[in-house]
Protein backbone atom coordinates (compact mmCIF):
# COMPACT_ATOMS: atom_id res chain seq x y z
CA UNK A 1 0.00 0.00 0.00
CA UNK A 2 0.99 3.36 -0.82
CA UNK A 3 2.29 5.31 2.79
CA UNK A 4 1.09 9.14 2.34
CA UNK A 5 3.00 9.51 5.60
CA UNK A 6 6.89 8.47 6.21
CA UNK A 7 8.49 9.38 9.61
CA UNK A 8 11.98 8.40 9.93
CA UNK A 9 14.10 9.23 13.04
CA UNK A 10 12.16 11.68 14.56
CA UNK A 11 13.63 13.14 17.17
CA UNK A 12 11.88 16.16 19.23
CA UNK A 13 12.87 18.72 21.95
CA UNK A 14 11.54 21.08 24.44
CA UNK A 15 14.54 23.47 24.96
CA UNK A 16 17.12 21.19 26.46
CA UNK A 17 14.84 17.97 27.35
CA UNK A 18 14.30 15.51 24.24
CA UNK A 19 11.20 14.16 24.05
CA UNK A 20 11.12 12.02 20.97
CA UNK A 21 13.92 9.72 20.33
CA UNK A 22 14.65 7.90 16.59
CA UNK A 23 10.46 7.52 16.27
CA UNK A 24 9.79 5.67 12.82
CA UNK A 25 6.26 5.21 11.23
CA UNK A 26 4.33 5.05 7.98
CA UNK A 27 0.42 5.77 7.18
CA UNK A 28 -1.23 3.91 4.70
CA UNK A 29 -3.13 6.80 2.53
CA UNK A 30 -6.76 6.06 3.89
CA UNK A 31 -6.28 4.26 6.94
CA UNK A 32 -6.50 4.82 10.19
CA UNK A 33 -3.58 4.51 12.41
CA UNK A 34 -3.29 5.56 16.00
CA UNK A 35 -0.41 5.64 18.59
CA UNK A 36 -0.87 4.27 22.21
CA UNK A 37 0.93 5.26 24.97
CA UNK A 38 1.27 5.94 28.43
CA UNK A 39 0.86 10.22 29.68
CA UNK A 40 4.58 11.31 28.36
CA UNK A 41 5.18 8.82 26.33
CA UNK A 42 5.52 11.53 23.55
CA UNK A 43 2.90 10.73 21.36
CA UNK A 44 1.19 14.77 21.28
CA UNK A 45 5.01 15.67 20.82
CA UNK A 46 4.91 13.47 17.53
CA UNK A 47 1.91 15.13 16.28
CA UNK A 48 3.54 18.84 16.90
CA UNK A 49 6.12 17.49 15.44
CA UNK A 50 4.77 16.40 12.27
CA UNK A 51 3.37 20.19 12.04
CA UNK A 52 6.61 21.82 12.89
CA UNK A 53 5.09 22.92 16.55
CA UNK A 54 8.10 21.68 18.40
CA UNK A 55 12.14 21.94 17.64
CA UNK A 56 12.77 18.23 15.64
CA UNK A 57 14.90 17.01 13.31
CA UNK A 58 14.27 13.99 11.06
CA UNK A 59 12.91 13.28 8.10
CA UNK A 60 8.95 13.63 7.44
CA UNK A 61 7.44 13.03 4.07
CA UNK A 62 4.04 13.66 2.93
CA UNK A 63 2.82 12.59 -0.09
CA UNK A 64 6.58 11.97 -1.23
CA UNK A 65 7.37 15.97 0.23
CA UNK A 66 9.55 17.12 2.57
CA UNK A 67 8.38 18.56 5.73
CA UNK A 68 11.27 19.40 6.86
CA UNK A 69 11.92 23.44 7.16
CA UNK A 70 8.51 24.20 6.26
CA UNK A 71 6.20 26.19 8.93
CA UNK A 72 3.06 25.21 10.22
CA UNK A 73 0.82 27.17 8.34
CA UNK A 74 2.48 25.53 4.97
CA UNK A 75 2.53 22.12 6.25
CA UNK A 76 -1.27 22.90 7.01
CA UNK A 77 -1.70 24.10 3.39
CA UNK A 78 -0.68 21.16 2.38
CA UNK A 79 -3.85 19.40 3.78
CA UNK A 80 -2.54 18.18 6.96
CA UNK A 81 -5.09 19.32 9.51
CA UNK A 82 -4.44 18.81 13.29
CA UNK A 83 -7.38 18.69 16.14
CA UNK A 84 -4.95 19.94 18.88
CA UNK A 85 -5.91 18.24 22.14
CA UNK A 86 -7.74 20.34 24.68
CA UNK A 87 -11.03 21.43 21.95
CA UNK A 88 -9.03 23.64 19.69
CA UNK A 89 -11.63 26.29 18.76
CA UNK A 90 -11.22 29.89 18.57
CA UNK A 91 -13.85 30.73 21.65
CA UNK A 92 -14.61 34.30 21.20
CA UNK A 93 -15.42 33.43 17.50
CA UNK A 94 -19.13 32.24 16.70
CA UNK A 95 -19.39 28.86 15.06
CA UNK A 96 -19.92 29.64 11.78
CA UNK A 97 -16.49 32.16 12.10
CA UNK A 98 -14.49 29.07 13.47
CA UNK A 99 -15.60 27.04 10.02
CA UNK A 100 -15.01 29.87 7.89
CA UNK A 101 -11.26 30.73 9.00
CA UNK A 102 -9.96 27.66 7.68
CA UNK A 103 -11.38 28.39 4.17
CA UNK A 104 -10.52 31.57 4.32
CA UNK A 105 -8.00 32.19 1.04
CA UNK A 106 -10.88 30.90 -0.88
CA UNK A 107 -12.58 34.19 -2.11
CA UNK A 108 -15.35 32.11 -3.66
CA UNK A 109 -18.30 33.09 -1.19
CA UNK A 110 -20.75 29.96 -2.77
CA UNK A 111 -17.89 27.62 -2.52
CA UNK A 112 -17.20 28.16 1.23
CA UNK A 113 -20.98 27.93 2.23
CA UNK A 114 -21.44 25.15 0.59
CA UNK A 115 -18.42 23.21 2.08
CA UNK A 116 -19.72 24.18 5.33
CA UNK A 117 -23.05 22.54 4.76
CA UNK A 118 -21.49 19.29 3.87
CA UNK A 119 -19.46 19.61 7.09
CA UNK A 120 -22.43 20.09 8.63
CA UNK A 121 -24.00 16.88 7.03
CA UNK A 122 -21.50 15.29 9.73
CA UNK A 123 -22.44 17.23 12.81
CA UNK A 124 -25.80 18.98 12.38
CA UNK A 125 -25.99 19.89 16.27
CA UNK A 126 -23.34 22.55 14.85
CA UNK A 127 -25.88 23.87 12.79
CA UNK A 128 -28.30 24.69 15.38
CA UNK A 129 -25.44 27.08 17.08
CA UNK A 130 -23.91 28.32 13.75
CA UNK A 131 -24.03 32.36 15.51
CA UNK A 132 -23.58 30.96 18.86
CA UNK A 133 -19.78 31.85 20.34
CA UNK A 134 -17.21 29.02 20.26
CA UNK A 135 -16.73 29.28 24.30
CA UNK A 136 -20.65 28.53 25.32
CA UNK A 137 -20.52 25.14 23.25
CA UNK A 138 -20.56 21.90 25.78
CA UNK A 139 -17.45 20.08 25.75
CA UNK A 140 -18.74 17.59 23.13
CA UNK A 141 -19.47 20.46 20.50
CA UNK A 142 -16.10 21.88 21.11
CA UNK A 143 -14.71 19.25 20.14
CA UNK A 144 -16.78 18.74 16.99
CA UNK A 145 -16.79 21.86 16.01
CA UNK A 146 -12.63 21.37 15.87
CA UNK A 147 -13.30 18.29 13.83
CA UNK A 148 -15.43 20.06 11.36
CA UNK A 149 -12.94 22.89 11.12
CA UNK A 150 -10.52 20.55 10.30
CA UNK A 151 -12.92 19.25 7.43
CA UNK A 152 -13.01 22.50 5.70
CA UNK A 153 -8.97 21.96 5.39
CA UNK A 154 -10.48 19.31 2.79
CA UNK A 155 -7.56 17.51 4.70
CA UNK A 156 -5.89 14.34 3.01
CA UNK A 157 -4.72 13.63 6.17
CA UNK A 158 -6.10 14.33 9.97
CA UNK A 159 -4.23 14.77 12.90
CA UNK A 160 -6.28 14.29 16.33
CA UNK A 161 -5.24 14.11 19.62
CA UNK A 162 -7.84 12.93 22.31
CA UNK A 163 -10.71 13.47 20.67
CA UNK A 164 -12.20 11.85 23.89
CA UNK A 165 -10.63 13.87 26.42
CA UNK A 166 -12.88 14.71 29.27
CA UNK A 167 -15.95 14.02 27.18
CA UNK A 168 -18.91 11.71 28.43
CA UNK A 169 -18.78 8.06 27.09
CA UNK A 170 -21.57 8.70 25.21
CA UNK A 171 -20.50 11.72 23.37
CA UNK A 172 -17.47 9.45 22.96
CA UNK A 173 -18.97 7.05 21.33
CA UNK A 174 -20.54 9.13 18.80
CA UNK A 175 -17.79 11.33 17.86
CA UNK A 176 -15.83 8.19 17.02
CA UNK A 177 -18.53 7.05 14.79
CA UNK A 178 -18.62 10.01 12.77
CA UNK A 179 -15.09 9.92 12.52
CA UNK A 180 -15.07 6.73 11.05
CA UNK A 181 -17.75 8.34 8.66
CA UNK A 182 -15.40 10.97 7.61
CA UNK A 183 -12.58 8.08 6.98
CA UNK A 184 -14.47 6.18 4.74
CA UNK A 185 -16.93 8.84 3.05
CA UNK A 186 -14.25 11.54 2.44
CA UNK A 187 -10.90 9.17 2.12
CA UNK A 188 -9.51 10.78 4.85
CA UNK A 189 -6.18 9.18 6.37
CA UNK A 190 -6.49 9.46 10.25
CA UNK A 191 -3.90 9.84 12.47
CA UNK A 192 -5.18 9.01 16.12
CA UNK A 193 -3.34 9.73 19.67
CA UNK A 194 -5.55 8.25 22.47
CA UNK A 195 -5.39 7.40 26.08
CA UNK A 196 -8.17 5.22 25.93
CA UNK A 197 -6.22 2.41 23.91
CA UNK A 198 -9.36 -0.17 23.33
CA UNK A 199 -11.58 2.63 21.87
CA UNK A 200 -8.64 3.65 19.72
CA UNK A 201 -7.56 -0.09 19.08
CA UNK A 202 -11.21 -0.52 17.75
CA UNK A 203 -11.06 2.21 15.19
CA UNK A 204 -8.06 2.19 13.81
CA UNK A 205 -6.24 -0.55 11.07
CA UNK A 206 -2.58 -0.08 12.30
CA UNK A 207 -1.34 1.11 15.84
CA UNK A 208 1.95 2.24 17.32
CA UNK A 209 2.67 1.67 21.11
CA UNK A 210 4.88 4.80 22.09
CA UNK A 211 7.32 4.69 25.60
CA UNK A 212 9.23 7.07 26.68
CA UNK A 213 9.92 8.72 23.16
CA UNK A 214 10.32 5.17 21.50
CA UNK A 215 8.33 3.22 19.22
CA UNK A 216 8.07 -0.23 21.33
CA UNK A 217 5.91 -1.69 19.21
CA UNK A 218 3.95 -1.68 16.23
CA UNK A 219 1.48 -4.23 13.99
CA UNK A 220 -1.90 -4.18 12.57
CA UNK A 221 -4.53 -3.01 15.41
CA UNK A 222 -5.92 -6.83 15.91
CA UNK A 223 -2.08 -8.02 16.45
CA UNK A 224 -1.33 -5.18 18.94
CA UNK A 225 -4.87 -5.87 20.49
CA UNK A 226 -3.92 -9.34 21.67
CA UNK A 227 -0.73 -8.73 22.55
CA UNK A 228 -0.22 -9.51 25.82
CA UNK A 229 1.76 -6.42 27.32
CA UNK A 230 -0.30 -4.00 25.43
CA UNK A 231 -3.41 -5.81 26.87
CA UNK A 232 -1.90 -5.80 30.39
CA UNK A 233 -0.45 -2.01 30.22
CA UNK A 234 -3.25 -0.15 28.04
CA UNK A 235 -6.05 -2.13 27.91
CA UNK A 236 -6.39 -3.43 31.54
CA UNK A 237 -7.42 -7.04 31.53
CA UNK B 1 -26.21 76.30 27.44
CA UNK B 2 -24.71 77.33 24.26
CA UNK B 3 -21.19 77.42 25.98
CA UNK B 4 -22.03 73.91 26.73
CA UNK B 5 -23.03 72.35 23.61
CA UNK B 6 -19.52 73.80 22.11
CA UNK B 7 -17.63 72.16 25.48
CA UNK B 8 -19.13 69.22 24.27
CA UNK B 9 -18.84 69.16 20.22
CA UNK B 10 -15.44 70.04 20.80
CA UNK B 11 -14.74 67.20 23.38
CA UNK B 12 -16.55 64.96 20.70
CA UNK B 13 -13.99 65.96 18.52
CA UNK B 14 -10.95 65.91 20.74
CA UNK B 15 -12.12 62.25 21.64
CA UNK B 16 -12.33 60.92 18.04
CA UNK B 17 -8.54 61.69 17.78
CA UNK B 18 -8.25 59.78 20.96
CA UNK B 19 -10.33 56.96 19.79
CA UNK B 20 -8.25 56.48 16.42
CA UNK B 21 -4.95 56.85 18.27
CA UNK B 22 -6.38 54.28 21.30
CA UNK B 23 -7.64 51.64 18.71
CA UNK B 24 -4.25 52.11 17.31
CA UNK B 25 -2.85 50.84 20.38
CA UNK B 26 -5.52 48.37 21.18
CA UNK B 27 -4.85 46.75 17.60
CA UNK B 28 -1.40 45.95 18.58
CA UNK B 29 -2.33 45.05 21.70
CA UNK B 30 -4.43 42.11 21.26
CA UNK B 31 -1.79 40.92 19.11
CA UNK B 32 1.29 40.98 20.72
CA UNK B 33 0.47 42.00 24.24
CA UNK B 34 2.88 45.02 23.68
CA UNK B 35 1.83 48.95 24.02
CA UNK B 36 3.69 50.43 21.03
CA UNK B 37 4.93 53.48 22.96
CA UNK B 38 6.23 54.97 19.51
CA UNK B 39 2.18 55.26 18.13
CA UNK B 40 1.86 58.55 18.75
CA UNK B 41 5.59 59.48 16.54
CA UNK B 42 4.25 57.35 13.78
CA UNK B 43 1.26 59.20 13.69
CA UNK B 44 3.04 62.64 13.72
CA UNK B 45 5.59 61.38 10.76
CA UNK B 46 2.59 60.28 8.89
CA UNK B 47 1.36 63.79 9.21
CA UNK B 48 4.41 65.39 8.12
CA UNK B 49 4.32 63.53 5.16
CA UNK B 50 0.96 64.84 3.86
CA UNK B 51 2.01 67.92 4.30
CA UNK B 52 5.47 67.58 2.12
CA UNK B 53 2.80 66.00 -0.11
CA UNK B 54 0.82 69.42 -0.04
CA UNK B 55 3.94 71.08 -0.24
CA UNK B 56 4.21 69.76 -3.26
CA UNK B 57 1.04 70.94 -4.65
CA UNK B 58 -0.93 68.45 -4.30
CA UNK B 59 -5.09 68.60 -3.08
CA UNK B 60 -5.71 68.15 0.73
CA UNK B 61 -7.66 64.79 0.58
CA UNK B 62 -4.98 63.26 -2.15
CA UNK B 63 -2.27 64.27 -0.02
CA UNK B 64 -4.30 62.57 2.64
CA UNK B 65 -4.80 59.41 1.00
CA UNK B 66 -1.66 58.70 -0.19
CA UNK B 67 0.01 59.74 3.78
CA UNK B 68 -1.84 56.87 4.56
CA UNK B 69 -1.14 54.70 2.28
CA UNK B 70 1.91 55.39 2.77
CA UNK B 71 1.98 55.29 6.20
CA UNK B 72 0.65 51.48 6.29
CA UNK B 73 3.25 50.41 4.04
CA UNK B 74 5.84 52.11 6.52
CA UNK B 75 3.78 49.73 9.06
CA UNK B 76 4.34 46.53 7.81
CA UNK B 77 7.84 47.55 7.49
CA UNK B 78 8.40 48.43 10.59
CA UNK B 79 7.12 45.22 11.70
CA UNK B 80 8.61 43.10 9.10
CA UNK B 81 12.39 44.11 9.76
CA UNK B 82 12.57 45.91 13.13
CA UNK B 83 10.31 43.49 14.71
CA UNK B 84 10.24 40.25 13.31
CA UNK B 85 14.00 39.31 15.11
CA UNK B 86 11.97 40.38 18.35
CA UNK B 87 9.43 37.86 17.96
CA UNK B 88 10.77 35.85 21.44
CA UNK B 89 12.57 38.68 22.86
CA UNK B 90 12.08 39.27 26.11
CA UNK B 91 9.08 42.29 27.00
CA UNK B 92 11.85 44.99 28.18
CA UNK B 93 13.48 44.56 24.89
CA UNK B 94 10.38 45.23 23.01
CA UNK B 95 9.82 48.39 24.98
CA UNK B 96 13.52 49.41 24.52
CA UNK B 97 13.05 49.38 20.76
CA UNK B 98 9.38 50.82 20.50
CA UNK B 99 11.08 53.95 22.95
CA UNK B 100 14.15 53.56 20.67
CA UNK B 101 11.29 54.13 17.62
CA UNK B 102 10.18 56.63 19.01
CA UNK B 103 13.11 58.72 19.48
CA UNK B 104 14.17 57.85 15.72
CA UNK B 105 10.91 59.47 14.45
CA UNK B 106 10.86 61.87 16.43
CA UNK B 107 14.45 62.91 15.78
CA UNK B 108 14.15 62.53 11.81
CA UNK B 109 10.81 64.69 11.40
CA UNK B 110 13.15 67.48 13.22
CA UNK B 111 15.78 66.66 10.82
CA UNK B 112 14.06 66.62 7.43
CA UNK B 113 11.18 68.87 8.46
CA UNK B 114 12.63 70.95 11.84
CA UNK B 115 11.64 71.65 15.25
CA UNK B 116 9.52 75.18 14.05
CA UNK B 117 6.12 74.79 14.23
CA UNK B 118 3.93 75.04 10.95
CA UNK B 119 0.41 75.89 10.45
CA UNK B 120 -1.53 73.12 8.85
CA UNK B 121 -4.99 73.53 6.80
CA UNK B 122 -8.23 72.18 7.28
CA UNK B 123 -9.92 70.77 4.65
CA UNK B 124 -13.42 71.38 5.71
CA UNK B 125 -15.10 74.68 4.10
CA UNK B 126 -15.39 77.40 6.68
CA UNK B 127 -19.05 78.31 5.73
CA UNK B 128 -22.13 75.79 5.01
CA UNK B 129 -20.51 73.36 7.62
CA UNK B 130 -20.71 72.67 11.29
CA UNK B 131 -24.00 74.26 13.27
CA UNK B 132 -22.92 78.28 14.15
CA UNK B 133 -21.99 78.70 17.60
CA UNK B 134 -22.14 75.00 18.50
CA UNK B 135 -19.72 73.15 16.29
CA UNK B 136 -17.24 74.45 14.22
CA UNK B 137 -16.62 73.25 10.89
CA UNK B 138 -12.90 71.63 11.36
CA UNK B 139 -14.23 69.84 14.75
CA UNK B 140 -17.78 68.29 12.94
CA UNK B 141 -15.29 67.19 9.65
CA UNK B 142 -13.03 65.30 12.26
CA UNK B 143 -15.70 63.75 13.75
CA UNK B 144 -17.24 62.64 10.78
CA UNK B 145 -13.67 61.57 9.18
CA UNK B 146 -12.75 59.12 11.94
CA UNK B 147 -16.35 57.93 12.44
CA UNK B 148 -16.60 56.75 8.27
CA UNK B 149 -12.69 55.47 8.98
CA UNK B 150 -13.77 53.42 12.23
CA UNK B 151 -17.19 51.97 10.27
CA UNK B 152 -15.07 50.54 7.67
CA UNK B 153 -12.87 49.32 9.96
CA UNK B 154 -15.33 47.23 12.10
CA UNK B 155 -16.69 46.76 8.42
CA UNK B 156 -13.31 44.61 7.42
CA UNK B 157 -12.98 42.85 10.86
CA UNK B 158 -16.44 41.69 10.98
CA UNK B 159 -17.31 40.97 7.73
CA UNK B 160 -13.99 40.14 5.19
CA UNK B 161 -11.95 36.78 5.23
CA UNK B 162 -8.79 38.66 5.69
CA UNK B 163 -10.51 40.32 9.02
CA UNK B 164 -11.61 36.94 10.44
CA UNK B 165 -7.90 36.08 9.86
CA UNK B 166 -6.66 38.80 11.73
CA UNK B 167 -9.04 38.37 14.87
CA UNK B 168 -8.31 34.53 14.73
CA UNK B 169 -4.56 35.22 14.61
CA UNK B 170 -4.72 37.80 17.53
CA UNK B 171 -6.64 35.36 19.77
CA UNK B 172 -4.92 32.26 19.49
CA UNK B 173 -1.67 32.49 17.21
CA UNK B 174 -0.78 28.71 17.27
CA UNK B 175 -3.83 27.37 16.44
CA UNK B 176 -4.89 29.95 13.24
CA UNK B 177 -1.42 28.58 12.31
CA UNK B 178 -3.21 25.16 12.49
CA UNK B 179 -5.76 26.51 9.96
CA UNK B 180 -3.51 27.78 7.43
CA UNK B 181 -3.91 31.44 8.39
CA UNK B 182 0.02 33.00 7.91
CA UNK B 183 0.23 34.52 11.17
CA UNK B 184 3.33 36.32 11.02
CA UNK B 185 1.84 38.31 7.89
CA UNK B 186 -1.43 38.87 10.00
CA UNK B 187 0.58 41.03 12.26
CA UNK B 188 2.30 43.06 10.09
CA UNK B 189 -0.94 43.75 8.10
CA UNK B 190 -2.18 44.74 11.77
CA UNK B 191 0.61 47.45 12.37
CA UNK B 192 0.23 48.81 8.98
CA UNK B 193 -3.63 49.49 10.05
CA UNK B 194 -2.29 50.70 13.29
CA UNK B 195 -0.34 53.47 11.60
CA UNK B 196 -3.05 54.16 8.93
CA UNK B 197 -5.07 54.83 11.37
CA UNK B 198 -3.01 56.77 13.61
CA UNK B 199 -1.84 59.08 10.52
CA UNK B 200 -5.96 59.62 10.23
CA UNK B 201 -5.91 60.59 13.68
CA UNK B 202 -2.32 62.93 13.12
CA UNK B 203 -3.60 64.87 9.85
CA UNK B 204 -6.90 65.17 11.39
CA UNK B 205 -5.52 66.73 14.76
CA UNK B 206 -2.72 68.71 13.33
CA UNK B 207 -5.16 71.55 12.30
CA UNK B 208 -5.98 72.26 15.97
CA UNK B 209 -2.31 71.37 17.94
CA UNK B 210 -0.40 72.66 15.00
CA UNK B 211 2.42 70.63 12.96
CA UNK B 212 5.73 70.13 15.12
CA UNK B 213 7.53 67.04 15.80
CA UNK B 214 6.16 67.18 19.36
CA UNK B 215 2.24 67.38 18.70
CA UNK B 216 1.25 63.91 19.45
CA UNK B 217 2.93 63.44 22.58
CA UNK B 218 0.14 64.71 24.72
CA UNK B 219 -2.92 63.10 21.88
CA UNK B 220 -0.34 59.80 23.36
CA UNK B 221 -1.27 60.17 26.92
CA UNK B 222 -5.03 60.37 26.29
CA UNK B 223 -4.86 57.53 23.48
CA UNK B 224 -3.77 55.43 26.76
CA UNK B 225 -6.16 56.76 29.40
CA UNK B 226 -9.02 56.13 26.80
CA UNK B 227 -7.91 52.79 25.91
CA UNK B 228 -7.38 51.80 29.57
CA UNK B 229 -11.07 53.31 30.56
CA UNK B 230 -12.34 51.05 27.51
CA UNK B 231 -10.58 48.37 28.05
CA UNK B 232 -7.27 47.70 26.61
CA UNK B 233 -7.93 44.49 25.00
CA UNK B 234 -11.47 45.36 23.42
CA UNK B 235 -11.33 47.49 20.07
CA UNK B 236 -14.97 48.89 20.49
CA UNK B 237 -13.97 49.65 24.01
CA UNK B 238 -11.17 51.93 23.11
CA UNK B 239 -13.04 54.13 20.73
CA UNK B 240 -16.19 54.23 23.23
CA UNK B 241 -13.46 55.29 25.68
CA UNK B 242 -11.71 57.73 23.50
CA UNK B 243 -15.09 59.46 23.28
CA UNK B 244 -15.67 59.50 26.98
CA UNK B 245 -11.90 60.95 27.83
CA UNK B 246 -12.57 63.58 25.31
CA UNK B 247 -16.05 64.64 26.47
CA UNK B 248 -15.05 64.05 30.33
CA UNK B 249 -12.51 66.53 30.06
CA UNK B 250 -13.82 69.08 28.70
CA UNK B 251 -17.14 69.02 30.86
CA UNK B 252 -14.40 69.67 33.89
CA UNK B 253 -13.23 72.21 32.43
CA UNK B 254 -16.17 73.67 31.97
CA UNK B 255 -17.82 73.10 35.19
CA UNK B 256 -14.17 74.69 36.66
CA UNK B 257 -15.36 77.99 34.58
CA UNK B 258 -18.93 77.95 35.52
CA UNK B 259 -17.88 77.61 39.34
CA UNK B 260 -15.26 80.55 39.09
CA UNK B 261 -17.71 82.89 37.00
CA UNK B 262 -20.12 81.76 39.54
CA UNK B 263 -18.10 82.37 42.82
CA UNK B 264 -14.99 83.90 41.84
CA UNK B 265 -13.07 80.32 43.15
CA UNK B 266 -10.80 78.73 40.88
CA UNK B 267 -11.05 75.16 41.48
CA UNK B 268 -10.37 73.50 38.46
CA UNK B 269 -9.76 75.01 35.19
CA UNK B 270 -8.22 74.31 31.24
CA UNK B 271 -5.19 74.14 32.47
CA UNK B 272 -5.88 70.71 34.43
CA UNK B 273 -7.43 68.73 31.71
CA UNK B 274 -4.48 66.09 31.56
CA UNK B 275 -4.43 65.77 35.17
CA UNK B 276 -8.56 65.20 35.05
CA UNK B 277 -7.45 62.45 32.13
CA UNK B 278 -5.17 61.21 34.44
CA UNK B 279 -7.37 60.79 37.41
CA UNK B 280 -9.84 59.13 35.69
CA UNK B 281 -7.14 56.74 34.57
CA UNK B 282 -6.75 55.94 38.02
CA UNK B 283 -10.26 55.65 39.48
CA UNK B 284 -11.06 53.64 36.67
CA UNK B 285 -8.33 50.89 37.02
CA UNK B 286 -8.64 51.15 40.64
CA UNK B 287 -12.57 50.22 40.62
CA UNK B 288 -12.88 48.26 37.96
CA UNK B 289 -8.77 46.84 36.74
CA UNK B 290 -10.20 45.52 32.87
CA UNK B 291 -11.84 48.95 31.76
CA UNK B 292 -15.14 49.50 31.51
CA UNK B 293 -15.66 47.19 28.59
CA UNK B 294 -12.83 44.98 29.18
CA UNK B 295 -13.55 41.07 30.49
CA UNK B 296 -11.33 39.94 33.22
CA UNK B 297 -9.07 37.39 31.88
CA UNK B 298 -8.33 34.00 33.84
CA UNK B 299 -5.63 32.24 33.27
CA UNK B 300 -5.18 28.91 34.39
CA UNK B 301 -1.70 27.79 35.43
Amino acid sequence: MLSLLEVKELKAYYGQTQALYDVGFDIAEGGITTLLGANGAGKTTTLRAICNMVRRDGTIRFGGKDLGGMPTEEIVRLRIAHVPEGRGTFTTLTVDENLRIAAYTNRDKGVVAAERDRVFGYFPRLKERIQQQAGTLSGGEQQMLAIARALMLKPRLMLLDEPSFGLAPLIVVEIFRILRRINEEEKVSILLVEQNAALALDLATHAYVLETGRVVMSGPSEVVKNDENVRKSYLGY
Amino acid sequence: MEQFLQQLASGLANGAIYACVALALVMIYVSTDHLNFAQGEMAMFSTYISWQLMAWGLSFWVAFILAVLISFVLGVLIERIILRPLHTAPVLSVVVVFIGLLAICNSMAGAIWSYLIKEFPSPFPKSAFGIAGVIGPHQLGVVLVTLIVLTLLFLFFRFTPLGLAMRAAAQNPQMARLVGVRVDWMLALGWGLAAAVGAVAGIMVAHIVYLDPNMMAGILLYAFASALVGGIGNPGGAVVGGFIVGVLENMVAYAGNMIEKETGVYIIGNGEKLTVALVIVIFVLTVKPAGLFGRVVVKRV
